[in-house]
């Protein structure tokens, strides 16, 4: 369970620029699930995300993880929670250029010095889950877009994290390949991972996995819906 | 699992820093992925890799080349120099070098503690062909014949004569003086016969035509060599206008001399040294964009800072190593067998003519230390700092492409 309470993002504070990108939110995201924010550009749903999946800290408010304090916790502690929590998918899917996918699928679990092996058998059945099995071995800047996509993911689940965030998954992506991507999405949150996703498409908003609706405008959550 | 547990008590012995067999494999594990990571990112950046690569090794190189080279001759002349006189007395005239008179000799023999003296001939000639410098040296225990002469290996190079052949000096009555070469002098010492020719008393008479009974200079032998400094005080008390050189203070020339040239050439070295540090600053502390953004998602999908440094800390190791090893070793091979010819001129120039020679092989352990701590660690850190500084920051950069 992941709490936020009064959480505001400030970036530069204090200068001519400052921009509030969040304004204290106060949040409960349960286990399970996949909760979708909503809300047009620059609304502050990514920066929500970073908060979340500890990417950054807040500048004031505070965010637990399963009644843990996550907003003063020690750089150090803060990698550890991340890594073995939070899976990431970016929206540039920021795939390491010149390394293979399934290298790419791997790189997350180098530093827990997983046996060889043992890791590679994980990343082979992540990425023939998502139908990646004849890319193994392919670079990662020949890949399309959707395959980009679920390479990203694949990377995402390789230390089996309880949290699966993906900012704007389908942004990069037609129709077809979105509903695919989505559908995967909801197969994960079916197994009991909690997704959290954001996007301003609303056919990610009314798709069928989604369980929770939370839309965002201009820092401030404007509405909360169990779908 | 019996297969583990066989291997578990030795493996606690062996290896007494990881008391888990299983924290030591995951260590290992973890090593490994980095170095595979940091090999894969060095060949991404082939072209600059390559470029630091190859400078950093010609730079070690270079290093090597000096420290070995001189260090090499330093022990060279040190052992020669073992069979060189105890001491050697010559005569000032005013301060200038002087020919000794015979009867000083006798004057040296009675001296207290010398058990042996010997007057030399030798003088310097200046073959305007070569335009270089020969020692003329008259050997007595060699029994040459009145026209017969003995030349070094690197003189005979130079004036492209062998043996039976004739080599004209020019007489100091302005006669040519045909001399015939009768053998070469061995190439193991030529180092300093290089450019020595000997030659006979009569002919050596015929060639300068010193005064009767002089001597250029006198070599003593004493019964006990740490007398020597004693003995020197009291020839100079014989004989006030005597100049004794001991061996020590020979020695210590020399190795004045090769501190002063090491000491151009590492004045040199230290400016390129200076320069490399530079460029691999710049290289290293400019991380690209693509490696800032690298490190920002290694960091968001899980890394720790710990992580990034490792990985930095063996990119900086592989190639500073690389290059060190690969540069020492070409300038053990250059310096050893292949005749140094890059700094031999500058440091070995006693001898005008440069003699072609092989110095032992050797490594000196500590010189190595040195030489790699200089080379080594300031790129080590180089390619941390920066490394720590794209790690430290909050990788949410990397949400936002
Ligand atoms: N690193 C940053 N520096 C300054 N302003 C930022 C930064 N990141 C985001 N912002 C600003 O914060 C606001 C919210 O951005 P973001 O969270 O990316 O919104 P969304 O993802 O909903 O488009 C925007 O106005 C954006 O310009
Ligand atoms: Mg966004």
């Amino acid at each position: 369970m992941i709490e936020l309470s009064a959480v505001s993002k400030i970036f530069h504070q204090g200068q001519p620029n400052e921009c509030r990108a969040l304004c204290a939110v106060s949040l409960t995201l349960q286990r399970g699930g996949m909760t979708v924010f909503k809300g047009p550009s620059g609304s502050g749903k990514t920066t929500l995300l970073t908060l979340v999946g500890a990417l950054a800290r807040p500048t004031s408010g505070r965010i637990s993880l399963d009644g843990r304090l996550l907003s003063n916790l020690p750089e150090r502690f803060l990698t550890e929670v991340r890594r073995h929590t939070f899976g990431f998918v970016f929206q540039q899917f920021n795939l390491i250029r010149g390394l293979s996918v399934l290298e790419n699928v791997m790189l997350p679990a180098y530093p827990l010095g997983r046996p060889h092996r043992e890791l590679t058998q994980a990343a082979q059945a992540l990425l023939e889950r998502f139908g990646l099995d004849g890319k193994t071995a392919s670079r990662v800047e020949w890949l399309s877009g959707g395959e980009a996509q679920r390479t990203a993911l694949a990377r995402a689940l390789i230390n089996d994290p309880a949290v699966l965030i993906a900012d704007e998954p389908t942004a990069n992506l037609d129709s077809a390949l979105s509903g695919e991507v989505l559908a995967l999405l909801g197969e994960l949150a079916a197994q009991g991972r909690t997704v959290l996703i954001s996007s301003h498409d609303p056919r990610v908003c009314s798709a069928a996995p989604v369980t929770r609706l939370i839309e965002l405008h201009d820092g401030h959550i404007v509405g909360d819906y169990a779908c | 699992m019996p297969g583990a547990s066989r291997y578990r008590d030795c493996d606690t012995v062996l290896l007494p820093a990881f008391p888990d067999q299983n924290e030591m494999r995951t260590w290992l594990e973890r090593q490994n992925y980095l170095i595979d990571y940091t090999l894969a990112a060095l060949l991404r950046r082939k072209t600059r890799n390559l470029g630091l690569l190859l400078v950093y090794t010609l730079l070690v190189f270079l290093f090597a080349s000096v420290l070995l080279l001189s260090q090499g001759l330093r022990r060279e002349a040190a052992t020669l120099m073992q069979d060189a006189p105890e001491l050697i007395v010559q005569k000032l005239n005013a301060g200038r070098h002087d020919l000794l008179p015979a009867a000083w000799l006798d004057t040296l023999r009675g001296i207290r503690g010398v058990s042996a003296v010997r007057g030399r001939l030798w003088g310097y000639y200046y073959d305007p062909a070569v335009k270089a410098n020969y020692t003329l040296m008259v050997a007595p225990e060699r029994g040459l014949t009145a026209d017969a002469i003995m030349v070094g290996a690197t003189l005979a190079r130079v004036r492209e004569v062998g043996v039976g052949d004739y080599l004209s000096l020019r007489a100091a009555n302005g006669q040519p003086l045909p001399l015939k070469i009768t053998a070469l002098l061995d190439s193991t010492s030529e180092l300093l016969s290089a450019d020595l020719l000997l030659l006979s008393e009569s002919a050596f008479h015929q060639l300068f035509q010193p005064p009767a009974d002089t001597y250029t200079d006198a070599v003593l032998t004493v019964r006990n060599p740490r007398e020597a400094r004693t003995i020197a005080g009291k020839i100079t008390l014989a004989l006030p206008a005597s100049r004794p050189i001991l061996r020590a203070e020979i020695l210590r020339t020399y190795d004045a001399l090769f501190n002063w040239r090491e000491g151009i050439v590492f004045l040199t070295l230290g400016t390129l040294l200076l320069a490399f540090l530079i460029l691999a600053w710049d290289k290293a502390a400019g991380l690209s964009a693509e490696e800032k953004r690298e490190i920002g998602i290694l960091k968001a999908i899980g890394w720790e800072t710990g992580d990034i440094l490792r990985m930095k800390l063996w990119e900086g190791t592989l190639i500073s190593l690389t290059a060190f090893l690969t540069g020492y070793a070409l300038a053990y091979v250059q310096v050893f067998y292949g005749g140094a010819r890059l700094f031999a001129p500058v440091l070995k120039g006693w001898a005008v003519l440069y003699p072609e020679f092989r110095l032992t092989p050797a490594v000196d352990l500590q010189q190595l230390l040195v030489l790699l701590a200089v080379t080594v660690l300031p790129y080590i850190v180089a390619t941390l700092i920066p490394g720590w500084r794209a790690a430290i920051a909050d990788p949410d950069a990397v949400m936002r492409g």
